[in-house]
Formats: C-alpha cells, structure tokens, sequence
C-alpha cells in the first residue's frame, strides 16, 4: 500500500464564535480523485484554505508527502505543488489568456520542473503558456489564447484557472468548484479534461455542488456539514448513507431531483 | 466634459497608421517608424536641448533641475501606485535618505561623488525597502499613511537626538564640477528610468507586479511570494528616489532635514494627477508642468498654494484622466459624431 500523499488530521478552526473546521481527517492517496461534498457553509472551501495555507488553522497537522505545512505561507505550500483553483475567478482581466500564466511560469517552481511539458529548460514562457491553454483546451487556430481575460466566457476563465495551476506541474490539484456556472456542453468537455489530468498522474481534490459529474470522475468522496466530516467511502456507499441523506440532502422526494 | 448631441454619439476609431504601426509593418515604412517615434523624440531630444535654450535664464536652469527629481519621485509613485498596487507618500522619506546617506559618505569618510551617489542609490533604496518591509501586507491608504509618518518621523528623529548634524544638516559636500554635468546627470537618467521602467511593466517580471496589484491570492496560489515582489517594487521606486535625494544634496551641497518636506511626497502625486496614472511618461509630464508654475507663482507668496490648488481641482474636475491619456488618444484615434 502507497502512503498518502495527502494526509489531513483532526484539523480545526473556528472564526470567532462560528467552528467552520471541527477536527476534519482524511488522507489522500496519489493519483485518485476525491470529492468533497456539502451544502452551502459546511467549510468545503476553508478547508481548501487551510490545506493550502491561506487561512492559518487552530490545530490538527496537514501533512504533505511526509512534511508538516504547519506555519507555511500559500506560496511555499504552492512551491511543494500543492495547488489549488479559486471559486471566484479573477484572472488578470486586463491581459491576454496566455499572459495571465507568465506569473506562475515566473515562479521557482515553474523555473525548476521547466513548466508543465516543458522538459527541463523552457523556452520562451509566452509559447509555453500558449501551449499549456491548447492542452486545456483553448483552440490555438481561433485565438483564443491572444483574447483578452476581459472577453473570455466562464468556462474559460474556469479553464484559465486549473491552467494556472497546471503551469506549476503540480503533483496535487484542488480545485475548488471548476464546474459552478458552466453550461451543460461546458461540463460535458470538462469530465474528459479532469480524466486525462488524473492519468498523467496527478492527484486531485475536487469541491463540488455538481454531484452527477463528480461521481462519474470521483474514486472517494467526503461528505461536509457544520465544518465535520459526516461521511467517507466510494460514490455509492456515499449515497446510500443515511446521515448524508438526511443532513445534505433533506429528504428522500428532494435527492430524487438531484 | 464632453457636450452631449441629441441622437448622436462620439465614435472614436484607432487610425489607420496606429494600427499598422502596432504589428510587423512598423519597420516597413519612415511614415509609420516616424509615427512611433515622434512622440518619444519630443520628450527625449526636448529635454536634452532644454539646458542650452535656458541658457540666457540660468534660474530655470535650476528649475529644470528640480523638475527631473521631482520627476524621478513621480515615476516611482506612479509605478508603485498603478503597477505594484501601493499607494505610497514616502517621496520626502526617499530624498532624505537619499540625501543623508551620500552626505554621510562623502563628508564623513571622503568618498568622491561619482562613488557617492551610486552607493546612496542602491543602500538607500535598501534602507528604504527596510524600513517600509513591515508595512508591506498593507494595503491602500494604509500603506500610505505609514509611509507619510517615516519622512516626519525621520526628521523629527535627527533633529531630538542631534545625530548627522542635526538641525543644521551635514554640510560641506562635493558639488558637481560644473551645473552642465548637473543637469544632463539628472535629464539623463531621468530619461533612462522612464524607458526601462516602461519595458519593464510589460516584461515578464512587470507582468508579476500587475499581479500583485490585480489579484495577490492568484499570485501566491502560483507560489510566487508577494512580499518579495512589493519590496522589489518599494526597493525600485526608493532607489529612483534616493538617486535624485542624493543628486539633490550635491547640488546644494548640504544635506538637511528640510530634505523631508512633505512637498516631496505631494507633488509627485500631483503630477501623477496631472499627467495621467499608469502612463508613466505622465508623471514626468505633469512634473514638467507644475513644477515650473510653482516656480511662477512664488510671487504670490502664501496665495500660491490657493492657485496651485485651484490648477490640481481643475485637473481632477475636467481632465481626470491626465494629460499623457488625453494627448495619447488624441494621437492614436479618430474621433467623430455619428448617429444613433
């Protein structure tokens, strides 16, 4: 059995009066997928805060590939490819789509693993940002590369986010609601896009509201609600556990719409 | 403001000679080479020729001189305020320190001045970075109100403890061999630091900088230090400043606290105001404008600051949007009504 690259213990942190992470556990094994589930406030998103060092946690350990992250800034965890996308997209609007990934080809860690397929020195950072966005999709012959972040529609901004991460050659990826406001083709080009990511070998978190999509890429899933972890296991076992059933999805008439 | 016509709208369209001047075929042709580079000539070659027409009038020769410090203080506001995303009113601090520590090399250990004012460029500008690296996770108007209380606090320092001369200064310090090497030091470099700061925002690393200011999550997502970066910002904007401090302090040969006047840190902002945010040529523009009327209206003693005032609303009411915008516009596209 592989150890975990991942492994979060008893992690808890409150703000003020609200304890947004009570004592949330779960390890992460290399190149699965987990999802991470829960309604709206149940801390999905802290604690892809506090995995990644921009918020700082009470107590309880983050370990990564055997190294504690306790007391490191966002950008060194970023350094060790831990990663993450952000829910509210803000690219750097003012700029081209291939543009907004020079600051993370800037990077040392991007300077070091020659930036995503880069192989050991990289070019000019311009040609490799255009090539990691027609791996993610951005059509080279439209040029939407060159178009301003400005005039991209969401499900390239979502795009623009995951390749912001993919420029760092990241080992874990977490993305934090990639299929939110994208229309169903969006979604449906995304599912393949996530499956190629996790057989080039790369670990992925994924907070998610879409459950159909998330299920069909998702290995394990971790179930949400008042900042503890309710539930843990494989899709199925997931929806046939009673406590999620009750607690995320009310009742039974409201799951059939799901 | 512009007028309003009923059922009709100002078009504005790019014209023809910028657009092909913006691709390959700007080397193809003198018409579209001169297009580009009419405008910066103006400034360059109007600056160097500048001193030999002030010639017969050796005090705006003087003023000439301030106008590029200033000039060098509003080019780092600017490019701390538009491409870093710090506002900062630390001008005073960088000409004081500037100022003092050339002074400190040249009058108490004997370096020449061609050896002074680089070491004060550079340790000065660190010096400067130092003190501000606290106050780096700050944001807006609170990096500005820190940075305003260094310069008074710098001053007030000297003068209780009586350290560096006190209130009378560090005087006795090497001039420049003649007011010709002063100014084309200063338009010079001046010059320099317009042009490399302008490639620099869009290098790949200026490219990081409007990062930092657009979106700093994103930016430490991408494992890139903030920090690191706002100080390279401070550090680069401090050493224009501390450059010009220290020419300052040769040129008049005395280095004081008087050096930490508050001027120094508004009138770059007004100039930025003037000239247009985020242009950089801008600033020195509106350096090279209101600088000289402040000179102008000394006349008028204390009423002056009543008219410099009244200029600044004007702009901000009228032109908010700077001269360097204004005029770039007007350069670069048509403008014409058409109907609704």
């Amino acid at each position: 059995m592989a150890e975990p690259i991942l492994k979060v213990r008893d992690v808890n942190k409150a703000f003020g009066g609200v304890q947004a992470l009570a004592g949330v556990s779960f390890d992460l094994m290399p190149g699965d997928i987990l999802g991470v589930i829960g309604p709206n406030g149940s801390g999905k998103t802290t604690l892809v805060n506090a995995i990644t060092g921009f918020i700082k946690i009470d107590t309880g350990q983050v370990i990564y590939k055997g190294r504690d992250l306790k007391g490191m800034a966002p950008h060194q965890i970023a350094d060790l490819g831990l990663t993450r996308t952000f829910q509210v997209m803000r690219p750097y609007f003012s700029l081209p789509a291939y543009k907004n990934l020079i600051v993370p080809l800037f990077s040392r860690r991007a300077r070091r693993t020659g930036g995503w397929r880069g192989g050991g020195r990289m070019g000019s950072r311009d040609t490799v940002a255009v090539d990691i966005l027609e791996e993610i999709g951005f059509e080279r012959e439209s040029y939407v590369p060159y178009k301003n972040a400005s005039s991209l529609p969401t499900g390239y901004l979502k795009r623009l986010e995951l390749a912001r991460c993919l420029a760092l050659r990241p080992e874990v990826i977490i993305c934090d609601e990639v299929f939110s406001g994208l229309s169903m083709s969006e979604m449906a080009s995304m599912v393949p896009l996530m499956e190629k990511l996790q057989m080039e070998g790369v670990t992925l978190i994924m907070v998610e509201h879409r459950l159909r999509e998330l299920f069909r890429l998702a290995g394990r899933v971790l179930v949400m609600n008042f900042g503890s972890k309710i539930a843990e296991g494989t899709p199925d076992e997931v929806m046939e556990n009673k406590e999620v059933k009750e607690a995320y999805f009310g009742s039974e008439e409201v799951f059939s719409y799901v | 403001m512009a007028r309003e016509r009923e059922g009709m709208r100002k078009e504005r369209l790019d014209r023809g000679i910028k657009v092909r001047s913006d691709g390959v075929y700007s080397i193809s042709s003198w018409r579209e080479m001169s297009f580009l580079l009419a405008p910066r000539l103006l400034l360059i070659l109007g600056l160097l020729i500048m001193p030999l027409v002030l010639v017969p009038a050796p005090y705006w020769q003087k003023v000439l001189i301030i106008v590029c410090i200033y000039a060098f203080l509003a080019l780092g506001f600017d490019f701390l305020a538009h491409f870093v995303g710090l506002v900062s009113l630390g001008g005073a601090l960088y000409i004081g320190v500037g100022a003092y520590v050339t002074a400190f090399f040249n009058v108490y250990l004997g370096l020449p001045i061609w050896l002074c004012i680089p070491l004060a460029t550079i340790l000065g500008g660190g010096l400067c970075t130092l003190l501000l690296w606290p106050c780096l996770p700050l944001r807006g108007v609170y990096f500005a109100i820190v940075s305003l209380m260094f310069p008074l606090l710098s001053a007030r320092l000297i003068e209780a403890l009586d350290v560096f001369g006190g209130t009378d200064g560090i005087m006795g310090l090497d001039g420049f061999s003649n007011s010709w090497w002063e100014m084309y030091v200063l338009i010079s470099f001046m010059l320099i630091a317009l042009f490399a700061l302008r490639r620099l925002v869009n290098a790949d690393m200026g490219l990081i900088f409007r990062g930092v200011k657009d979106n700093d999550q994103a930016v430490k997502a991408s494992g890139i230090s903030i920090t690191f970066y706002k100080a390279v910002g401070v550090f680069i904007a401090s050493s224009l400043g501390c450059f010009g401090g220290a020419c300052l302090a040769h040129i008049y040969m005395w280095a004081g606290i008087s050096q930490f006047a508050l001027d120094f840190s508004i009138i770059p902002i007004a100039a930025t105001v003037v000239g247009g945010g985020g242009t950089l040529a801008g600033p020195v523009i509106g350096c090279l404008i209101l600088v000289p009327i402040s000179e102008l209206l000394r006349d008028f003693g204390t009423l002056r600051i009543a008219v410099y005032a009244l200029i600044l609303m004007g702009f901000i009411v009228f032109k908010s949007e700077g001269l360097m915008s204004f005029g770039s516009r007007k350069y670069n596209q048509f403008e014409h009504w058409v109907e609704i």
